[in-house]
Parts: structure tokens; sequence; C-alpha cells
């Protein structure tokens, strides 16, 4: 840190330059940036999200077409099956990126709605407290106690399946956790001065919220965060397992594991494959996690 | 003289604390502040001296209404506003600042110092255009002796002093009538105290505000006051002039404080007496009767326990609150 001489002479220091400083998130980032594992997984994983955005151009074969006379076919260079090839005669690799596609927006866009939704409604309850809090998370507390499988069977079978409603019930379901994760932070982050400096100077109540309290309390959501992308993942893959999941010819990582399981005497590739794309993807997500959660912590500061 | 332009009258902030005993435990009231008068005049700095946990905190902040008072009035400028809600008080905010404690603590690590100095003006001034604003702030910067190119600096980029500078800059940047000190030096070094003694006073100098100085250090109080209460237990023992509690203090337990500040003159310091209060704070929960400071009083006789003291006269603007003080 450099100290500065100081001088109450304003005029001979009002030509100089301004002097820029380092916020805490630069130095959270410069620490992330040390961790190598972290980083590594950060490649890694962004090598997937293009391979997956990129499927299309990658494989010469689209990832329905169906070749009857290669069914169940293991891995075969000449024609272009790197992965080999599923019951239905369609070239796994391609649909394993597909499947990726499904999986990872699944992963992200739930988790964004789970963010939006906890992050407010934990902030607001734990920053106004008293009997707000409580009514607002008694309410969490039944979401909570809702058994999570019946309620998505039940929305399937009502609305019919649907990829936009899996968004919906995984992000419905996730950000229960958020919401409780900050405002416990913010129960945290209310009582320390800075915030009775705001009320002070006769800043309003949502206003010291989204000034204040949000940006103190995304350190752990961010860290949650990239726990919670995995997590939902996984939980796809565990409604497609069960036959919830994406429909026909659409695929995901636990559509294409639960066939491959299925047939993982004879033709292993079919689940090798897939679940080794999602391990691999989980255990980066999880090392992100991690060196985030190194990189924030607050008592390093 | 002019009028106040702040009166207390029997400020009381009591806390319901649920202490354990019976089936469901029973709710006490914890008398944090309890009956509390004083008068602030315009450009007076008035110091509020205590052990730690006798209300001298609570009261700073029932009296900008960041706690609100369980009874009494608080009058700013003529009008009552003990007990106003958010909405009403905001504009009253621009006049009545706080400085705290802990200066890093009360600075959000998030903001760059002009934000942090800048959200007053900002709240009070939407329309404010931002060059004006990173200018008065930077002016600000200046009149508290820090350099203005350390604007965009963060707070963990700073030392305590400095930081206390910056809390003191956005404490003034409004150019309130009045500043809540509450313990404003005593997480700083000695050395870095003084220096922020003297702003606050050079500041006063120039901008005319009041200050409430709310400290445990006799000395710090005495530099900067010119009137000064002594609270113990939430209540007042006794209120006079500097110079008067200094040279004359009335009640027992100023007398007690008193002689445990050091004298820079070391003959003086040997031939004065020490008063070494016996026992310790008596839980504020289950204050002693009558005299509260009975307990500890080398003085305390029968009629302390049966009756409370008020606060009198004693002459030339002091008040005491001892059935004894003539003695
Ligand atoms: S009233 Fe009694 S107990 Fe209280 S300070 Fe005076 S002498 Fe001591």
């Amino acid at each position: 840190m450099m100290m500065v001489h100081l001088t109450r002479d304003s005029d001979a220091l009002a030509g100089l330059v301004e002097v820029k400083g380092r916020s805490l998130w630069q130095d959270a980032l410069t620490r992330l940036l040390r961790n190598r594992a972290a980083v590594a997984s950060m490649v890694v994983l962004g090598i997937i999200a293009a391979m997956a955005i990129l499927a299309p151009w990658l494989s010469p074969h689209p990832y329905d077409e169906i070749y009857w006379d290669r069914i169940q076919m293991p891995p075969d260079f000449a024609n272009a099956h790197w992965f080999g090839t599923d019951g239905n005669g369609r070239d796994l690799f391609v649909r394993t990126l597909y499947g990726a596609r499904v999986s990872l927006m699944v992963g992200i866009l739930a988790t964004g709605v789970s963010l939006i939704i906890g992050v407010s409604y934990g902030a607001t309850a734990g920053f106004f407290g008293g009997r707000i809090d409580n009514v607002m998370m008694r309410f969490v507390d039944i979401m909570y106690s809702l058994p999570f499988m019946f309620f998505v069977i039940l929305l399937m079978v009502i609305f019919g399946r649907n990829i936009w409603l899996i968004f919906i019930a995984l992000g419905a379901v996730e950000w229960l956790t958020m919401a409780r994760i900050v405002r416990g932070q913010t129960l945290s982050v209310k009582r320390r001065e800075f915030i009775e400096a705001a009320h002070a100077a006769g800043v309003g109540n949502f206003t010291i919220i989204f000034r204040h309290i949000i940006p103190n309390v995304l350190g752990p959501v961010i860290v949650y965060m990239t726990l919670t992308i995995p997590q939902v993942i996984l939980t796809e893959s565990f409604l497609s397992f069960l036959g919830l999941g994406v429909q026909e010819p659409l695929t995901s990582w636990g559509v294409l594991i639960s066939e491959g399981a299925r047939v993982m005497e004879g033709a292993a590739w079919m689940l090798i494959f897939p679940a080794g794309s999602l391990a691999v993807t989980l255990f980066c997500f999880n090392f992100v996690g991690d060196g985030l959660r190194d990189a924030l912590d607050p008592k390093d500061r | 003289m002019t009028g106040p332009i702040l009166s207390v009258r029997d400020l009381r902030v009591h806390f319901p604390v649920h202490v354990r005993g019976g089936l469901f435990g029973r709710r006490v009231p914890l008398k944090a502040v309890d009956g509390v008068s004083f008068d602030l005049t315009p450009g007076e700095t008035l110091g509020i001296v205590g052990e730690s946990g006798c209300g001298k905190s609570t009261l700073g902040r029932a009296v900008l209404q960041l706690i609100e008072p369980t009874a009494g009035d608080v009058i700013w400028l003529g009008q009552g506003i003990a007990g106003l809600n958010a909405r009403a008080m905001r504009p009253r905010r621009r006049e009545m600042q706080i400085i705290f404690q802990d200066p890093l603590a009360s600075l959000d690590p998030r903001m760059t110092v002009g934000q942090v100095v800048g959200e007053p003006l900002r709240t009070f001034n939407p329309g404010m255009p931002r060059e004006e604003l990173r200018g008065r702030v930077k002016d600000m910067l200046a009149k508290v002796g820090l350099s203005p190119q350390m604007i965009n600096r963060y707070p963990h980029e700073f030392s305590g002093g400095q930081c206390q500078r910056i809390g003191v800059a956005r404490a003034m940047v409004l150019h309130p009538k009045l500043i809540v000190c509450d313990e404003p030096v005593s997480a700083l070094d000695v050395s870095i105290q003084g220096q922020i003694i003297n702003l606050l006073m050079e500041l006063q100098a120039e901008f005319g505000m009041s200050l409430i100085f709310i400290s445990h250090n006799l000395a710090v109080v005495r530099h900067i006051s010119h009137r000064i209460m002594v609270l113990y237990l939430g209540r007042v023992m006794e209120i006079a002039d500097r110079d008067t509690l200094y040279r004359a203090p009335r009640h027992p337990y100023s007398k007690a404080l008193i002689s445990a500040v050091p004298i820079p003159d070391p003959d003086l310091e040997r031939a004065k007496q020490r008063i070494v209060l016996a026992g310790d704070l008596p839980s504020p929960l289950a204050p002693p009767s009558g005299c509260v400071f009975r307990t500890r009083c080398p003085l305390a006789v029968e009629r302390c326990a049966v009756e409370t003291p008020e606060l009198e006269d004693a002459g030339a603007g002091q008040q005491v609150a001892c059935h004894r003080w003539r003695e």
C-alpha cells in the first residue's frame, strides 16, 4: 500500500492525475488467475462450451440423422463416428455435443433464474428483518418441504414435456437455497457500520439494498452459483434418466447416459463418452467454484 | 447566546431483552438511555463520557433517530423529531451527520472514496452533474487533508487515520449543522488521534457546526469539548462546562473518572489522589435502586438506595445528580 503524504494545499495537487484504485474485485481476479486448477478448469469449460455451440460444424453428421446400416457401432474413424453410434444409428459425437448444449443451457439459465429471484428475495428478507423476514422465510421453508420430484412430475403432467418447463422447475427449486444464503449474508452485512452510515446519509432502503448490500454479499453468491450449475445439470440428468427430461430427437447428457446405461454391457462407449463429458464438466465447475471461494475469501483481505 | 439547535428532553431508549427464567423466560427492558436531557447551541461541542456500556453510543444514535427512542423528545431547530418515520426524517438528515468508531468498517469496501464521500451529495441532489459532484468531493477531500487525486482509490488502500478522514469528509460534505462523533478516535493510534481531533476542531472553526463528541477517553474529550456530560448506566450524573468539570467535579463518579486521568506534570501526578472505584459496572438489566451509582459510590448512604437523585443546579451551568454533592 502506498502511503501518501498529507497536505492541505489543494491547489498544488489539483493538477496531478487521479490515481487509480484497486477494487476488491480486481484483487480477487488476480488471486483467481493465480490458481492453476481453476484457470485450467475455466479453459476446459470454455472449450466444451465452444464445442457445444459449434457442434454442427464440427462433425459431418447431423444430430438426428439415422444410419440404418450403422446401428450401435463402436467408434469408427473411417466414417467420422468418433464416439461411435447409438442404438438408433445416430452419431454419438454430435449427439454428445448437442447434449452439452441442453445440459449447459439448463444449468446456466436455471441458475440465472435462481440467482435473480434468490438474491432479491433473500436480501429483502434479511434487510427488513422482523415480521417480513419471518413470513418470507417461512414461505421458503414450505417450498422446501414440497417433494421436488412430485412437483416436477405434476408440472410435466399438466403442461406436457417442455424444455422451458425444466428451466422453470429447476430455477424454482434452486432459488430457495440461494435466498437462504443471501439472507444469512445480508444479516451480517447489514450490521456493519457503513450501512448505518448510509441510513444516516438519508439513503433509501431499496437503494441501500442494491447499492450496498448486494455488492457485498456477491462473493459467496458467485461461489454458490458455480456450484449450483453442476447441481442443476445433475438434476436435469436425473430427470432425463427417469424419462422426464427433454424430448427426442433433442437430447441431453442425462438422456444419453440413461440410454448408455441400458446397453452398458456390449456397447460401453454409449455410456463412457456422455458420462465422461458430464464428469469432466462437473469437476471443472467445482474447481472453478473452489478457486473463486479462495479468491473471494474475506479472510485474505 | 442564541437558542439551542438541539434540545433533548427526558430521552429514553429501552431495548426489550429476553432473559431466561421460568417456563418461557421473560422480557426485561434494558434501559440503555434513561431520561437524558440536554441542550446544544450552534457551534458548541458537547462531550459525552462514560464507561463502555453506559449508553453513550445509543444516545448519539437516538438523537439522530438511527435508533428509535422509546420515550422523550428530540427537538431539532424547534421541531420535534423523535419517532418520525424514515421519510419525514430524510430532509433533516442533510443537517445531521455521524462519524463512526471503526473507520474502515464505516466505509463500504466496494466503493471508491469518491463514491463514499459523494453518496450524501448524490442522495440530496439527485440531479447534480457528475463533474460538479466530483469537484465538491475533491474539495472536501482536500479540506480533510487527503489529496484529491486519491478519489478513485478504495478504503482498504488507506490507513486507519486516512479512513477516518474519509469518514469526516463524508459527514462534512453537506455542511451539516450537527455531527455526532461516536468514539471517532478510539480505534486509532495515539499519534493519529490528535490529528483527527485537530481536524475536527479546524473544521468546526471554519463551518461552525455543533458536535456531540462521544468518548470514554477523558483527555481527548477535554481537548475538544466546551461542555461535558457524564453518563452512567444510561443516566446523566453531571453536566458542566469543561473547565468547571475538570477543576471542580461535584459528582463522586466524575471525581473518580477525572482522578484517573494522568496529569502531564509528574509532581502533580504523584501528589494527586486517585479514587479507585470498587466493583464492576452493574448489569444494565438490573440497575441498582435509587441512585444507579450507589453500588460503587464511596459516599453512598441509605437514602441513595431509596431515592433517585434528580439533576440539580449547582450554579455556573453545572448540574449534578447526587444527594450529597453539597458536602
Ligand atoms: S446519590 Fe448517593 S450513591 Fe449516588 S452518587 Fe450521590 S452519594 Fe453516591
